[in-house]
């Protein structure tokens, strides 16, 4: 498949999936009324259930889903190794220790933003910790092990939260937010996370050239005139941005950085710097569709996001391995 | 012209020198063999002309800004890495990257480098290959189509041709010594005495982080010297296609 038709039809598939994200849901409204309640409804309840429920959620799918898949691309690509993860560099978890902790001790409730803020926060610490610990000029190698250091200790502290716990109400609400969702956000929450994510998109998209010339390792990339220092900040930096501002309004969803790469690596010749936007655009999608079918499979049971994706997801990744493993024998 | 001037380079590793004041110039239209055992610190020297490693003394190449540096030298790492399963082609024109503008696709005359780079090297049948699946000589020749597709007046290659078939032993020597015919220069790792001798305009001898001898291969692969830091007797002998040289037996 050329470039072009790739990109074409992983628009067409992105664009189709996001109205589809706008036209289902337990209202049951048909597709003409929606569609007018959307563009021109003004305080009737159809067009606060298209405008302030339906609309946010499925923008930002689509965002997280570009920021997970464009993450999990640009992780593979700096680490050369396609078992790489957004997760990796620890700011998911520093991110959702943040929000927790919010919930925990009841900030949560103090404002309308208070939880994704804390998220952003703990993301924050979280960077800024993995700058410290991995160096400025270190190999990939340190920046995995400082990145496994700081998911390690966030998923300890995490833990520790939940045990202290003193009721139960606090505990399940946390939980249940750790499994990631759409549910119930808002166009604030957009407004809030999206231009993180987009700067986040921009900081990653400046890592490309460098991403193909690793190819060729890390000597022969610094040989073309390369500078690994700065692509390796770019890259942790926008990372933290995307996956960090995703976590804070969504939760954990897993597998769409793993697993999106993946699919999309055949088809642009696995190229790393194609691999970028091809995992963004599917990556949206994917998210989408999950999105789609948690309201679909189990509608009156909450079916959490980040749950049914890695119920699909992990089934996915087996068989790529399946079919792949003769490649990495 | 000089295309490379080292000026009493120095590194240190800890406390141990690895190279010790070595100064060398390398002018256009040279084949240098580096020659030397093991560990005599060839990979190092070469590693820090082209600043990827800290060092003391001057070289013209490390004051050169990055960008600049990738169009005055190219380097084949010994160390041969294709990470991923992309064709031949898209390997070789990575050997661009310090031409294009940020984002820009392969225009025409970069299209003729990496064909030219492509021939040179022998591999217009693999061309739409997957790199991965090659042999392991076919991606050396691969990586060293990549190193000729930069296109720069001196390439410094660590031991290219280890690994390869006679017959692609001496077609890449051979692109090389052609390289340097076209006023080019090559500065190459070679363990390979014999080949080394008969291709390259001039050899310099290393061991333990200093030049022994700089010169022609006559004047450099002396029994002594060979004796000495190699361990093993050679000399240059008639042969039935004319003078050769050849490693002969360990010293005792």
């Amino acid at each position: 498949m050329t470039p072009r038709a790739l990109f074409t039809s992983l628009s067409v598939l992105l664009v189709g999936l996001f109205c589809a994200s706008l036209l289902i849901g337990p209202a049951g409204l048909g597709i003409g009324e929606s569609l007018t309640a959307l563009i021109a409804g003004e305080d009737d309840p159809l067009a606060l259930v298209m405008q302030e429920i339906r609309l946010p959620r499925a923008i930002l799918g689509a965002l997280i889903g570009v920021s997970l898949g464009l993450a999990g691309a640009a992780m593979q690509g700096y680490l050369r190794n396609p078992l790489a993860e957004p997760g990796l560099i620890g700011v998911s978890g520093s991110a959702a220790l943040g929000a927790v902790l919010a919930l925990q001790t009841g900030v949560a409730a103090s404002f309308a933003l208070a939880l994704p803020l804390s998220g952003l926060a703990g993301a924050v610490i979280g960077v800024l910790l993995i700058l410290m610990l991995a160096g400025p000029r270190g190999s990939s190698m340190t920046l995995i092990l400082a990145g496994i250091a700081i998911s390690a200790l966030a998923g300890a502290l995490t833990a520790l939260v939940l045990n202290l716990s003193p009721n139960p109400f606090a505990t399940s609400e946390i939980v249940f937010w750790m499994m990631g969702s759409l549910a119930d956000r808002s166009m604030s929450h957009v407004w809030l996370a999206g231009p993180i994510m987009l700067v986040g998109w921009g900081m990653i998209s400046l890592t490309a050239r460098t991403l193909d010339a690793l190819t060729l390792g890390e000597d022969a990339t610094s040989a073309l005139g390369l500078s690994l220092t700065a692509t390796r900040l770019w890259l942790v930096l926008g990372v933290a941005a995307s996956v960090g501002a995703a976590t804070s309004v969504a939760g954990a969803i897993g597998f769409v950085g793993l697993v999106v790469p993946h699919l999309m690596r055949p088809l642009v010749g696995a190229r790393p710097a194609r691999l970028l936007w091809a995992s963004a655009l599917g990556g949206a999608s994917m998210v989408l569709a999950a999105d789609i079918a948690v309201r679909l499979v189990l509608p009156d049971r909450d079916l959490k996001l980040g749950v049914l994706m890695a119920l699909v997801g992990a089934p996915l990744f087996l068989h790529l391995i399946y079919k792949t493993r003769r490649e990495f024998a | 012209m000089t295309l490379l001037s080292l000026e009493h380079m120095t590194v240190t590793r800890g406390a141990r020198r690895v190279i010790d004041d070595v100064s060398l110039t390398i002018g256009a239209g040279e084949f240098v063999g580096l020659i030397g055992p093991n560990g005599a610190g060839k990979t190092t020297l070469m590693r820090a002309a082209l600043s990827l490693l800290p060092a003391k003394g001057t070289c013209n190449l490390r004051q050169l800004k990055p960008s600049e540096r990738a169009r005055a030298v190219a380097w084949l790492p010994q160390q041969r890495e294709i990470a991923w399963p992309v064709d031949v082609e898209t390997v070789v024109a990575l050997g661009r990257i310090p031409y294009l503008p940020r984002g820009a696709s392969l225009r025409d005359d970069d299209r003729a480098a990496v064909g030219h780079a492509v021939s040179r090297m022998g591999l217009e049948a693999f061309a739409g290959r997957i790199a991965t699946q090659l042999s392991g000589g076919e991606q050396a020749r691969v990586l060293i189509a990549r190193a000729l597709a930069q296109d720069t007046p001196l390439l410094m290659a660590d031991e290219p041709i280890a690994g390869l078939d006679p017959a692609h032993q001496l077609s890449t020597m051979r692109a090389f010594a052609d390289l340097a015919r076209d006023g080019r220069s090559v500065l190459a790792a070679l363990h390979d005495l014999p080949l080394a001798a008969r291709y390259c305009t001039r050899l310099i001898l290393i061991d333990a982080g200093r030049i022994v001898a700089d010169g022609p291969p006559r004047a450099v692969l002396t029994e002594e010297n060979v004796a000495e830091v190699f361990g093993v007797r050679g000399a240059f002998a008639e042969t039935g296609a004319g003078v050769a040289f050849q490693v002969l037996e360990a010293v005792p």
